[in-house]
């Protein structure tokens, strides 16, 4: 600077050259502060770390105070709203639920867009109410784990067009050089798809298709085509059935369409109190391995092991013969209990009917369809003309495709909807020899255990976003729309085909030009458009009325199938293994659907898990205590699974439930339990889930299995459960009540005339409930609409092991003991093969409700409709109520279950959050909470009828647990409503069946029980203790 | 450095804001009456003009007319989007007309000439079809357009005053409130003037007893003063009374500040949009169903999507730049975000169509002067104190709604007062938490 003409300074300090300039000319830094300062900070007088950070404290305060401004919240608008669409208000279409050979006609209730509930379709003439499954499939579509496109190999960023380019074009090649095509699916029970694949094959001469079941029926198929000709599944009609006997046929839980069965069924249970009501039921007998659904609603059950099944049937089948004069086959004349009974009942109600079985062996079936024909059920209660659908996967395919793959006899393979690797027998080996196939598709909606094996993943939808038609049952037509757009890049299996075919891939007009030329033309009137919206709005389409089959005669060689059954019945010493399918689950299609995981199975109340149940006898005699995990070994293939002592279990059986150990679902499925597809057995080509002999040891690890009821018994209280036999209830309608009685200074008085409380005065509607014992066949359905409709969390396994699962509703199962009243210790024991009773317990909206009167900061009060509310915000979780609650109803959130990730289920990511009810408050940690009578329905109702000027009528408003109910078990209504159904069964059943629960404690609830009737000998009857 | 007293000191600079606090909190409470008188007043000129219908088909009309017609036509001759219907039912048979209603289309399509002219007439915009609606119901809308139509002219003589009528309504509704606090400002004026009359006779009085002593100047009073303060202060039953006071003061500041956290009550944010009520509603009078189309159906009372917009924006003021924005939104198929004015808890349920459709409220009752509004702002606190207030003190519409009939019936029998909402479960907890 000094060499320029100019001179800078850099402050008036360097200018004036002052002393203190100087001096820190050359010290950048400056001194350090003297020691003296440091301690004038240590000592206080100078600014404190403690002053520091209370400044710092205060300003933090301060500044989370003046943050506490409420954030900005957008409302958004449509740009174009559609119409008919109305933000806030749902809107219903009628739709169709498939998976593979499940089928029901549904509802479906969408809110702005997405669907939130399902429903079952009133119109639909087979399929009433919903399954547990059908309710839970909702979660399904939200399901995030999907894929989100085509995939190709490693590769998630292909495109459509470039997968189709190169499909095409290989199958082009294939189908040139002659080379196997072959699309694999379980059951197809839509025309139009079936269409699909002709078309397909049209183009790809090659193209076989092959359809196989999980849990195959083909042994019924293949019996009615040796007996009558017919190669069908046929229908059954249980509510014409006077006598029923179920043979291993879990027709109430999960076989073939349970549901559709159990609402027959039930009517043929219902019974009324009336002076002239019907006062007779349908009798069912039983006879099974493992304690069913089906078995738990018998009147009489008798448990057998898997290898007498073939001889139960040809016992029955020769006592019957006997009397009606038919001809006696050979085979071995079992001593099983109850099994002259039913030959005779069946006798007697000859034409009225109805033997069902359910082993997959055409040989049984045989048997079975010629003592049916003996029966006179043909035209009856069972009807080859209306098959039903829903089974039509072959078995023997199925092997022989396995086969062609392990010999690379196959160029192409389209998985369509099936999962062979993990649910055949042989999975195994097609896990091995599918990746050697030239070119593997599947359509399935993730990388599954099949899917992952093949080059191209392309992803189908879930059903809600499908066009899908079905014929379930001959002329019984249905059809599914989609109630949401697409949500990920997904294509319909049918559109793939179609495109690959050559063809307009556009589904719905195929679907709608198929209805045009087939079903339109069955009787359709009026101008097809018409038709078509009138069958898509009311979901279901009868093409004619399904003709009574006049009776068909059976040409079967009944000898050969005895002779068969005699040679497969070894008489066998050791423990025999039964696999079978349990009603959450199913055959582990859905295992990925925390819902079905959590839904406690109806008669082991087990969640999250499969388990070998067997006997308490078996299991003393192995030396095993319930949770022992053990190793089933059956023809060198074992599993390692958890024991359940199991009541109704034959001695020397044990049983596994398939559907588990998926290891490709998805978060909630995989690893959740084990697969035991591996153990079943091919024979004779058709699948068997009775494997043989197996042999048990103890691994010495233990497993806590999560059950949500781990009482068996009602140890005595009648006031709990209330039953009787038929016979007695003919005599006296209010044979089995209980009525208990307090006494006083002035003598015994009924409990209900005694009260410390005021009572509610209901001046406008008082909602109540009854539920009738009798129809109600536990199925659980009931439970997962509620989930649905509450928005209940999932807890998952070790909070049920805590006894913190949240269900609102639940289905407790008592067995019956053998022992005399008053010996506590063994009152816990259940029967051998106890009687089985469900009963459905949700808040009973008690008049007189314990748990109001604890509570301390008035958060569940009563309301002037009888509703016990309660108020989540104002809860501050003492959990004095639960406490109180005699019906112990309450559940209390132990955790924030949502976005939380220890709980990483639907409520942890926005996509599952989307089956989010918005009617309904999603509760927070700390709070209790509990059945509310679906009081968002209630609200809602009221509202349409106000705003309609007019009164509720009876039967619009209808809780979720009602409206799902396939057995119409529950009523729900205004009881203040002297038109309503619940008021007309009151004032029947009042001096009748009606109870409330523990009336010795007065508490008056607005829910009713309907006494369980059971319809047994008089003097077999004994009073569960 | 040595500070003495350094807490007290923090003290004192405390009790300073909290004194400017306090006063705030205190002239908040004496304008709160007058901010629940004020609410008071338009609930009960809201209730007021709802009743009026006639029995019979013309009530069920009127009804259906608002759910339906009302977006469109009015009773009078005026032109909303379609005509006006008054004098309809007598141009036309009953079967042209409801031919008409069900498939205008069809109509047009036959050829008939007054339908193709009134087509035409209105640049051809579709009227929407509604099939579902029966002879009955188009009877009844009919004759609530006859009866209405001839009512409305007479209505509308006095409302040609719009918003004075309104004043004057509110000010009557208002007036006890105003003179309340008239009376307060004057009683304040008249304590000062006492307290300053006999702060002059205190000194007046001391300087006569001073004169005794002959020393007299201000000083000495002053002194005397400091020492009787000082007295005073000594005294520790009047300083923990004050400290009591002071604590107690404080602690309602801060339940009261809590009892407001989330209470925005007067919430009047930018909206992307200068969107003005008064013009469209004050001003053009245009129904406020004609956009919130859910209010009289649901939950929501749905803010209008763009489409709503276009049925009038379309052809009027296309070149405004704010009606650009909803041009830009349709053709980037983005939607408008509003910034959401009034917003409940999650916990809470409210139903518009409970309260408007059911209860006949009029939307100024919680929304207040909304036609008055440019800016739309929220009036009402919405707090659960505010519901439960107006749940104790509203008659339940019950007229022609048989819904309640049997409830009338039987409170008639009990009671002599009206039949309130709380007399129906509106006071459960239920009603709006679950």
């Amino acid at each position: 600077m000094e060499n320029t003409n100019k001179r800078y300074w850099r402050g008036l300090e360097e200018l004036r050259n002052d002393e203190s300039f100087i001096k820190n000319a050359s010290s950048e830094f400056g001194d350090a502060p003297a020691q003296t300062q440091y301690e004038s900070l240590l000592d206080g007088s100078g600014t404190h770390r403690r002053d520091f950070l209370k400044v710092l404290g205060f300003g933090m305060a301060a500044v989370s105070l003046a943050a506490c401004e409420t954030p900005v919240k957008k409302a958004i608008p449509y740009v174009n709203k559609p119409e008919g669409e109305f933000p806030t208000i749902a809107n219903w279409y009628a739709s169709t639920y498939l998976d593979g050979g499940d089928y029901a006609s549904i509802l479906v209730k969408t809110r702005e867009g997405r669907p939130i509930k399902i429903e079952g379709n009133a119109l639909s003439k087979i399929s009433t109410g919903t399954s547990a499954r059908v309710q839970a499939s909702l979660l399904g579509l939200y399901d995030n784990e999907k894929l989100k496109g085509p995939k190709k190999g490693g590769d998630l960023k292909v495109s459509w067009d470039t997968i189709d380019k190169e499909i095409q074009q290989q199958l082009g090649q294939i189908a040139a050089s002659g080379g196997a095509i072959r699309i694999v699916s379980p059951t197809i029970v839509s025309p139009s798809t079936k269409a699909v694949i002709a078309d397909f094959t049209a183009k790809y001469p090659t193209t076989r298709h092959i359809m196989y079941d999980a849990n195959s029926s083909y042994g019924i198929v293949k019996g009615n085509e040796l007996s009558f000709g017919k190669a069908v599944f046929p229908s059954y009609d249980f509510s014409k059935a006077k006598v029923i006997v179920g043979i291993d046929a879990d027709f109430l839980g999960s076989w073939v369409m349970a549901d559709g069965f159990a609402s027959k069924y039930a009517e043929t249970r219902r019974i009324s109190s009336a002076k002239d009501g019907k006062k007779d039921m349908s009798r069912h007998y039983q006879f099974e391995t493992t304690l069913s659904l089906t078995g738990s609603n018998a009147d009489y059950r008798s448990g057998v092991k898997p290898s007498q099944i073939g001889s139960v049937v040809t016992s029955l089948y020769n006592k019957v013969a006997s009397k009606l004069g038919g001809k006696s086959i050979s085979g071995t004349a079992l001593q099983i209990s109850n099994l002259d009974k039913a030959a005779t009942d069946l006798i007697a109600a000859k034409g009225q009917a109805l033997v069902v079985c359910g082993i997959n062996d055409p040989s049984v079936q045989t048997v079975v369809n010629a003592l049916n024909a003996m029966l006179g059920s043909y035209g009856a209660t069972i009807n080859l003309d209306t098959p039903l659908n829903l089974r039509q996967g072959n078995d023997v395919q199925m092997n022989e495709f396995i086969d062609e793959v392990k010999g690379g006899k196959v160029a192409a393979v389209i998985i369509y909807g099936a999962n062979p690797v993990y649910d055949h027998p042989r999975g195994a080996e097609l896990a091995s020899s599918l990746p050697k196939v030239k070119l593997g598709i599947s359509f399935n909606d993730r990388a599954d255990e099949t899917a992952s094996l093949v080059q191209y993943i392309c992803p189908a939808p879930h059903y809600l976003e499908s066009w899908n038609d079905a014929e379930p049952m001959a002329g019984m037509y249905s059809l599914g729309q989609p109630t949401i757009s697409l949500i990920f890049s997904t294509r319909q299996a049918q559109a793939s085909l179609l495109k690959w075919a050559g063809l307009p891939d556009d589904y719905h007009e195929y679907i709608k030009s198929y209805w045009r030329k087939n079903i339109f033309t069955q009787g359709g009137t009026g101008n097809f458009e018409n038709f078509w919206v009138q069958s898509l709005h009311d979901g279901v389409y009868q093409a004619q009325q399904p003709v009574a089959s006049s009776g068909t005669s059976f040409t079967g060689n009944i000898d050969e199938a005895a002779a068969a059954i005699a040679r497969n019945a070894k008489a066998t010493t050791g423990i025999e293994l039964a696999l079978y399918e349990n009603v959450a689950i199913g055959t582990g299609a859905c295992a990925n659907n925390p819902w079905l995981q959590e839904l406690p199975d109806p008669v082991t109340k087990a969640t999250w898990d499969n388990y070998a149940c067997v006997s308490q006898k078996t299991a003393t005699d192995l030396g095993l205590v319930q949770g022992d995990v053990v190793k089933v070994d059956v023809k060198g293939k074992s599993v390692e699974v958890p024991v359940i002592i199991q009541p109704g279990q034959p001695t020397g059986t044990v049983a596994i439930s398939i559907g588990y150990g998926r290891e490709k679902s998805g978060k909630s499925g995989d690893g959740v339990g084990k697969n035991v597809y591996p153990l079943a057995v091919i024979s004779g080509g058709f699948v068997s889930l009775y494997p043989g002999e197996a042999t048990i040891s103890k691994t010495g690890n233990f497993r806590e299995i999560a059950q949500t009821q781990t009482h068996d018994t009602v140890m005595g209280r009648k006031s709990v459960l209330q039953e009787t036999v038929l016979g007695q209830f003919q005599k006296d309608p209010l044979a089995g009540r209980f009525i208990p009685k307090v006494e006083t200074a002035e003598g015994p008085v009924n409990a209900t005339d005694l009260t410390l409380w005021n009572g509610h005065k209901y001046k406008n509607h008082s909602w109540g409930m009854i539920i009738d014992l009798n129809s109600c066949v536990g199925c659980g359905s009931c439970v997962v609409s509620c989930i649905s409709e509450n928005n209940i969390p999932v807890v998952g396994r070790q909070e049920v092991i805590n006894s913190r699962e949240m269900h609102w509703m639940r289905i407790d199962r008592y067995y019956s003991t053998d022992a005399e009243i008053g010996d506590y210790k063994a009152m816990e024991v259940a029967s051998d093969n106890p009687e089985v009773t469900f009963q459905p317990m949700l808040c009973q909206h008690c008049n007189n409700a314990p748990c109001e009167t604890v509570c301390p900061v008035l958060a569940t009060t009563h309301s002037s409709e009888g509703l016990n509310q309660m108020t989540y915000n104002r809860c501050v979780g003492t959990r004095y109520c639960a406490n109180n609650c005699p019906y112990k109803v309450r559940r209390f959130n132990w955790f924030k279950y949502f976005d939380n990730d220890n709980f990483d289920y639907n409520f942890n990511n926005d996509l599952g959050k989307m089956a989010i009810n918005p009617d309904v408050t999603v509760r927070s940690r700390g709070v209790i909470e509990k059945c509310s009578m679906c009081v968002q329905r209630i609200q809602e109702g009221k509202l349409t009828a106000r705003k309609e000027r007019r009164r509720v009528a009876d039967g619009e408003i209808v809780t979720a647990c009602a409206q799902s109910c396939p057995t119409n078990a529950i009523t729900f209504g205004d009881m203040n409503d002297p038109e309503s159904n619940i008021s007309k069964m009151l004032e029947v059943e009042r001096e009748g069946r009606a109870f409330h629960m523990l009336e010795e404690i007065n508490t008056r609830p607005q829910v009713s029980y309907l006494t369980k009737v059971r319809n047994k000998d008089v003097a077999s009857n004994k009073q569960p203790a | 450095m040595y500070i003495p007293f350094r807490k007290d000191a923090a003290f004192c600079s405390f009790s300073n804001y909290s004194k400017t606090f306090v006063a705030i909190i205190i002239a908040m409470l004496l304008s709160l009456p007058v901010l629940v008188h004020a609410q008071d007043s338009t609930a009960a000129a809201g209730a007021a003009p709802a009743g009026g219908a006639g029995g019979g088909d013309a009530a069920k009309g009127e009804a259906l007319f608002k759910n339906n017609c009302a977006q469109c036509h009015a009773v009078t001759e005026e032109r909303v989007v379609g005509p006006g219907l008054k004098g309809a039912s007598a141009r036309h048979d009953f079967a042209w007309l409801s031919k008409w209603v069900r498939n205008s289309q069809a109509v047009i399509a036959s050829g008939d000439p007054y339908a193709v002219k009134i087509y035409n007439e209105y640049a051809k915009a579709q009227m929407t079809s509604f099939p579902n609606l029966s002879d009955d119901d188009i009877k009844g809308i009919f004759a609530y357009v006859d009866k209405a139509g001839t009512a409305a002219p007479a209505a509308a003589a006095p409302a040609t005053g719009g918003g004075a009528s309104g004043g004057t309504a509110s000010a009557q509704g208002g007036g006890p409130s105003d003179l309340f606090v008239l009376v307060l400002a004057a009683l304040v004026i008249v304590m000062l003037l006492v307290l300053g009359v006999l702060l002059v006779i205190v000194s007046l009085l001391s300087k006569a007893v001073g004169t005794e002593t002959d020393t007299v100047n201000k000083g000495d009073f002053i002194a005397r003063l400091g020492n009787t303060l000082k007295g005073i202060a000594g005294d520790p039953a009047i300083r923990s009374a004050t400290i009591w006071i002071f604590v107690l003061l404080v602690l309602k500041a801060t339940i009261d500040g809590a009892y407001n956290v989330g209470v925005q009550q007067g919430y009047a944010p930018k909206q992307p949009i200068a969107f003005s009520h008064k013009l469209h509603a004050g001003e053009y009078k245009i129904d406020c169903n004609y956009c919130h189309t859910g209010v009289n159906r649901g939950k929501s009372a749905h803010i209008p999507s763009a489409n709503i917009c276009m049925n009038c924006h379309g052809v009027i003021k296309k070149e405004s730049p704010e009606i650009q924005k909803i041009y830009t939104s349709i053709e980037n198929n983005q939607p408008i975000e509003w910034v959401r004015v009034h917003n409940l808890p999650d916990l809470a349920y409210f139903n518009h169509a409970q309260h408007v459709n059911v209860g006949g409220l009029e939307c100024q009752n919680c929304h207040g002067e909304i036609e008055k509004m440019e800016v739309i702002q929220q009036r009402s606190s919405l707090t659960m104190g505010w519901c439960i207030d107006c749940h104790r003190k509203t008659e339940v519409n019950t007229k022609d709604n048989k819904y309640y009939d049997k409830l009338v019936q039987l409170h008639s029998g009990e009671s002599k007062q009206a039949l309130k909402v709380a007399d129906i479960g509106g006071l459960e907890c239920s009603k709006c938490h679950y």
